[in-house]
């Protein structure tokens, strides 16, 4: 298991060294960057050096005037000794940024997340147990329509029945507007009530999805010749399903569970802006918009690393559920 | 029905099949999950106390999108106590299906015994199965009845241990209230009664760590665990290798007589069958074409269908070019033919095929056929 762990990280290094290069490529590709954005307004000021001399001086000050690749290896040195350096277009600190914006994203992931699977996946090995009955109809049809509802439809459904008709919750932001007024616990419960219909629209538009995997895994596992044996053994219906398949479907599901680590990180773009949720998704993009290598680069490198951390917790996971990928 | 064009159904034919088809077995289910069944719907009189098991015109069906599939269409033959009957037939004849109705194993819903009766003796009372509720029918499976299956390599769960897999069916079963290590204790036992060498450590090893010769010993293991009254085995020697397939017969018949139990062994293999049974059944086409001991059958085999198998064998020391193969093939399952089924493929025809399915003949008290060829030759011919 140690070699297994060895090799694998060392293995997620090398990769990681690459992925950051071409993260680094794109960046240094955008068609508008940063610093001409920065040239041609400054340019336009009155009484101002021309276009071409600003863009002079601010690519030496911005560290472009270098090429692809030892502009490569300087961000690679900054960012393994943990100088992040400032972001561009937020002009603070990477990190104080990042620090500000991830949380709420992350509480929104996660809550989305771990109602995500405990429907999902009850749901799939109902519907799988129960195939093509009105129960399995039923929730393929809600899971299908929750695949093919595009987010900005769903959510603006959600807000035009809750929060226009209903008036139940406010259309847009993370707090109210008393929110400076209320006591901890109070500004606590204004959050948590703004985010409860961003994180209705992430459960429904990704729980199909994950159920549907879920049902296919089960119908496969319940085909098998081992539950045969099991129920030739004469045990009852429920020990069957639920202790011989489900440990079975269990298999192919850490993978999805492994591989969703970095989404609690990466943020719901699409969601989050159109609920004006200052949360990370909605920050990189305005980022990556404006050229901001320092923030983008940070942020890519750490989805980045968390995909490979995810991976290799899906591996060690599957050593857990799986005697057979176990290794001595 | 669309005959005209066979094979091909209209999407209007296919829908009427399907909603057809889900009434019929919609009732048949409803009827199986009833509770608390009084046991006097299920009680039976065996008509031998001998027998372990009688199978009486069972008829089990399919119940397809593309019509109804008569897998077993009236099959009779008996089980008697410590005697075990081979089933012979080729893939797809029913000889699975027949034992899959024993064990209540069917696919369901689309798999649905609907006519006649499987009789099991219990000792003191005897059962008909086909009308035996889900509940009643878990005690039965793995106690009385148990079953070996074709595939050893992908039978056993691979996420559980062998031993907790063996202890399982133990402490399901059990009636005296073994404590776990009373029932482990057992389980070791019986890992080394099929010949385990080393019974603690494959106690603990998982599926994936043993061959398959080992993987059958365990589910032989599985299968007798609760000295069960029956044995199924089905085609259980298939997947092993020549010098692993005698070592499992020889361990199957010992065992057999340890505990006094009969087996019903569903093979294809010739062989197998003069090595192992007592009594041989040959399908065919989902019918029981003829029936009698091994010695009449082998000495004497009557059935057209039985003399091609018996032919198609190789024989040491006989020198063929090529191997003999019965010519044509079987009958299409949903649209069965009226006369004989294997009329198309007989050599033998003589002028009475043209008429209906012919009806069993007696050549001796235990041997039967099911031909036109032995009409005159017994007076009993052309009743029924």
């Amino acid at each position: 298991m140690r070699n297994f762990l060895i090799k694998r990280l060392l293995l997620s290094i090398l990769i990681f060294f690459f992925v950051v290069f071409i993260i680094y490529l794109l960046m240094r590709c955008m068609p508008m960057s940063y610093v001409e954005t920065m040239a041609q307004q400054l340019s336009q000021a009155p009484g101002s050096k021309p276009y071409e001399e600003w863009l002079l001086q601010l690519n030496a000050q911005y560290g472009l005037d270098k090429g692809i690749i030892p502009g490569f290896f300087d961000q690679l040195k900054n960012l393994l000794t943990g100088n992040f350096g400032d972001s561009w277009k937020f002009t603070v600190p990477v990190v104080q940024k990042f620090n500000e914006v991830i949380w709420v994203s992350f509480t929104m992931g996660g809550i989305a997340f771990i109602l995500e699977l405990l429907i999902a996946i009850p749901l799939g090995v109902i519907a799988a147990t129960k195939q093509y009955s009105r129960t399995d109809y039923a929730v393929t049809v809600f899971a299908l329509a929750g695949i093919s509802l595009p987010t900005f439809f769903f959510a603006t459904l959600l807000k035009l029945v809750f929060s226009v008709q209903l008036g139940w919750f406010d259309l847009v932001g993370l707090i109210g507007r008393d929110y400076n007024h209320l006591d901890a616990w109070g500004q606590f419960l204004d959050k948590a009530h703004h985010l409860v219909l961003p994180i209705v629209t992430l459960v429904v538009i990704s729980v199909g999805s994950l159920m549907r995997y879920t049902r296919t895994n089960m119908l496969e596992v319940l085909n098998s010749d081992y539950i045969r044996t099991a129920r030739a053994k004469g045990l009852s219906e429920k020990r069957v399903i639920y202790h011989h398949a489900f440990r079975n479907t269990l298999i192919p599901l850490v993978t999805i569970v492994g591989g969703s680590l970095p989404g609690l990180f990466a943020g719901a773009l699409i969601t989050e802006t159109l609920y004006a949720i200052p949360g990370i998704g909605w920050t990189s993009y305005q980022a990556m918009t404006a050229g901001d290598i320092p923030f983008s680069m940070f942020y890519l490198s750490f989805l980045a690393i968390l995909t490979l951390a995810g991976n290799l917790l899906a591996d060690i996971l599957y050593a857990v559920v799986d005697p057979r990928v176990r290794i001595a | 029905m669309a005959k005209k064009n066979e094979g091909y159904l209209s999407a209007k034919e296919s829908r009427r099949i399907s909603r057809e088809n889900r009434r019929i077995t919609n009732a048949y289910e409803k009827q199986r999950k009833r509770k608390n069944v009084p046991e006097s719907e299920y009680l039976t009189e065996m008509r031998d106390p001998n027998n372990a098991v009688e199978f009486d015109n069972l008829h089990t069906y399919f119940f397809t999108d593309a019509g109804t599939v008569k897998a077993v269409d009236g099959v009779s033959f008996d089980v008697p106590t410590g005697k075990t009957v081979g089933v012979v037939g080729e893939s797809g004849c029913g000889k699975s299906v027949t034992s899959l109705s024993l064990m209540q194993l069917l696919q369901r819903p689309q798999g649905q015994i609907v006519e006649g009766e499987i009789r099991l003796n219990m000792g003191e009372k005897a059962y008909n199965v086909v009308k035996v509720p889900n509940e009643q029918m878990q005690n039965l499976r793995g106690n009385f009845i148990s079953m070996i299956f074709q595939e050893p390599m992908t039978s056993l769960n691979p996420v559980f241990r062998i031993g907790d897999q063996v202890d399982e069916v133990i402490a399901l079963h059990d009636r005296e209230g073994l404590s776990k290590e009373a029932v482990r204790q057992r389980t070791i036992q019986l890992l080394e009664m099929v010949g385990i060498a080393n019974s603690q450590g494959v106690a603990r090893m998982f599926p994936h760590e043993l061959s398959g010769g080992m993987r059958q010993r365990v589910m032989i293991a599985m299968a007798l665990a609760c000295s069960p009254r029956i044995i199924i085995a089905d085609e259980p020697t298939t997947a092993l290798d020549v010098t692993i397939q005698a070592q499992i017969l020889d361990l199957l018949r010992n065992l057999k007589d340890k505990i006094n139990s009969s087996i019903m062994l569903i093979t294809h293999d010739l062989g197998v069958i003069a090595e192992m049974a007592d009594y041989v059944v040959v399908m065919y086409a989902g019918r029981v074409v003829e029936k009698g001991t091994a010695q009449e059958i082998f000495a004497n085999p009557c059935h057209p269908y039985t003399i091609g198998l018996m032919a198609s064998k190789p024989v040491v020391g006989k020198k063929v070019d090529k191997l003999y193969s019965i010519p044509g093939k079987v009958p299409n399952p949903i649209n069965m033919p009226n006369y004989c089924y294997f009329k198309d493929r007989c050599e033998m025809c003589v002028a009475g095929c043209e008429g209906e399915y012919p009806c069993e003949i007696s050549l001796s008290p235990t041997h039967k056929v099911s031909c036109y060829r032995y009409y005159d030759k017994t007076d009993k011919g052309g009743d029924r």
